[in-house]
């Protein structure tokens, strides 16, 4: 099946001389949802910005659902929703003016129901004759979301699309995404909470410095990067570490309370069963102990730590 | 989809409602302003001035009322109307849809061309409790407040595009055009100048605008109804000329 977003050789300089993008091949399958990660300024918003048609591409081509987003761009954005990071809305209007607007923009003649199933959908139907100024944030959000889906888009983009909503909005979104994937909408979204792509995302991108540096099937990529931490909490705490473990990789925590491992959990080794025997053998006795898997934020900071050796201030775009 | 007839409409109506919501700023204070004018220059000045051309000087200044108005209307709604979404940043939803570059202008200059052909006439029904209008061509006077309105939309479309403040935004229209209008025959004919401020004068494009649009009310006119008809079009060319080159190469629109 081809691919419903194709993007070949798209990189972006701007005036200034800055390379917000170099070259991007990248392509992201019928129904799938992707996530896009990356510290501030990785050139995620630049990507999607090229998608939409806000940003002209330097060089590459990019087709959407079979259209040439320059050569085709009425078919090729007809199909793509986007929600923007900021929130920029027309603060006068009505929630549903707006969205009826959104709607006719894209080329789709009204149809009042099923701007109402969207508003129910993102509980705005309460809202719909409110001013879009008298809203709070997560509203507002919503309101964005709202005029996306307005015209019915195959692609949808979300540019951090919970960033400054609270907890239950955005385990809606979530649920609202779910929703909206099983409909069969391809949906690329970049988030500043990594656990948000790893709820969601089928697969997972990391750009950095305009360069995609990796993309992988989500569950692949916490399986191959993965590590996993061993932490054991001791019967009686240690002052320090025993030398007889120098050969394991341990790090003693909660004031001599605690022994954290962290090992490799596709090695053929892990080191597990010898540390227990040699604990065991120094008499060092444990009440309970519990394993946890890497998350898909700690892969992403250690990429970006060995791609830049700096730390990461923030996963934003 | 060969053209997004929906979406010219729904940015169409989008403008409209805007100016729906404005709707009694906007049409009350040409009225307050062309009775002012009438009360200064029609009732005060007027009564003492002879005519201009054999129509009386109350007339005579209804058509560069009427064009002051259309001028400042055309240029503040054009720019206006495609600043705001630049400036609220909702100007992305413009770039992502599905629409060419020709039905975005249609929809924004159609929508400002509009409220000023609305406040025109409007202004022309001020006059008309003020002093007794004639229009000897009706349909001439039509085109030419259809085709001033369009152009002035353009031209203010453009100055929205280029701008990057409301101060910016202000520039043009306040030092430019309104000197320019003041200056353009609205109130006196160019005939009454001495020789050498009637040849400055003619270089003042604004001139053929009115005068054109005066000969469409009372059948004279300073320097040709042609003459008028063909500057009038060379500026709308221009102007279209360049709303297509700003919109083919993203200028001040796309990064």
């Amino acid at each position: 099946m081809p691919p419903v977003i194709d993007i070949q050789g798209i990189s972006k300089t701007y005036k200034g001389g800055l390379q917000a993008l170099k070259t991007v091949d990248l392509q992201i399958g019928k129904g799938e949802i992707f996530a896009l990660l990356g510290p501030n300024g990785a050139g995620k918003t630049t990507l999607i910005s090229i998608i939409c048609g806000i940003v002209t591409p330097s060089t590459g081509t990019v087709i959407a659902d079979g259209h040439d987003i320059q050569s085709d761009y009425r078919r090729a954005r007809s199909r793509i929703g986007l929600v923007p990071q900021e929130l920029t809305t027309d603060a006068f209007e009505t929630v549903i003016a707006t969205v009826t607007f959104s709607r006719g923009l894209f080329g789709k003649a009204p149809n009042p129901g099923f701007v109402e199933k969207v508003l129910r959908d993102l509980s705005l139907w309460e809202k719909r004759n409110d001013k879009i100024m008298t809203l709070s944030g997560g509203m507002k959000r919503r309101v964005m979301i709202a005029k996306a889906l307005s015209h019915e888009p195959d692609i949808l983009f979300l540019d951090e699309p919970t960033a400054g909503v609270d907890v239950e909005l955005r385990r809606d979104m979530w649920e609202l995404v779910r929703r909206l994937r099983e409909s069969g909408v391809t949906i690329i979204l970049t988030t500043h909470y990594i656990e948000e792509a790893e709820e969601m995302a089928d697969r997972v991108g990391v750009i950095l410095k305009g360069e995609l540096i990796l993309v992988e099937e989500k569950t692949a990529l916490m399986k191959k990067l993965g590590k996993k931490t061993l932490t054991l909490n001791l019967q009686d705490p240690l002052a320090s570490l025993p030398p007889e473990l120098g050969e394991w990789d341990l790090t003693l925590r909660a004031e001599g309370n605690e022994l954290e491992y962290v090992f490799d959990s596709n090695a053929e080794r892990t080191g597990v069963p010898s540390l227990l025997r040699r604990l065991s053998d120094l008499g060092i006795a444990f009440k309970d102990l519990n394993t946890r898997q890497s998350s898909l934020e700690d892969i992403f900071v250690s990429l970006v730590h060995r791609d830049t050796g700096a730390s990461v201030q923030g996963v934003g775009a | 989809m060969t053209f997004n007839g929906w979406g010219v409409w729904a940015l169409y109506r989008f403008e409209m409602a805007r100016f729906g919501r404005t709707i009694f700023g906007s049409l009350v204070t040409p009225v307050i302003t062309t009775a002012l004018y009438f009360v200064v220059f029609g009732s005060a000045i007027g009564s003492r001035m002879e005519e201009v051309g054999g129509v009386p000087y109350g007339a005579f200044i209804v058509p560069g009322l009427v064009m002051l108005s259309v001028f400042t209307q055309s240029i503040f709604n054009g720019s206006f109307g495609i600043y705001f979404p630049k400036f609220t940043g909702t100007i992305y939803e413009i770039l992502s849809a599905p629409l060419s570059p020709l039905e975005t202008v249609t929809a924004y200059v159609g929508a400002a061309a509009s409220k000023s052909m609305l406040v025109g006439l409007v202004t022309l029904a001020t006059a008309a409790l003020f002093v007794p209008l004639q229009v000897q061509h009706p349909l001439a006077m039509l085109g030419f407040l259809l085709l001033i309105s369009v152009t002035f939309s353009l031209f203010g479309f453009i100055i929205g595009l280029v701008s990057n403040s409301f101060e910016q935004l202000q520039f043009i229209p306040m030092l430019v055009v309104t000197p320019l209008t003041f200056l353009g025959g609205a109130f006196y004919s160019i005939d009454m100048l001495p020789a050498a401020w009637r040849t400055v004068t003619l270089f003042n494009p604004v001139v053929y605008l009115i005068d054109g649009f005066r000969w469409a009310f009372y059948g004279v006119s300073d320097v040709g109804v042609e003459i008028s008809v063909a500057a009038m079009a060379t500026f709308f060319l221009i102007c279209l000329g360049v709303v297509g080159w700003m919109f083919k190469t993203g200028y001040r629109l796309k990064n």
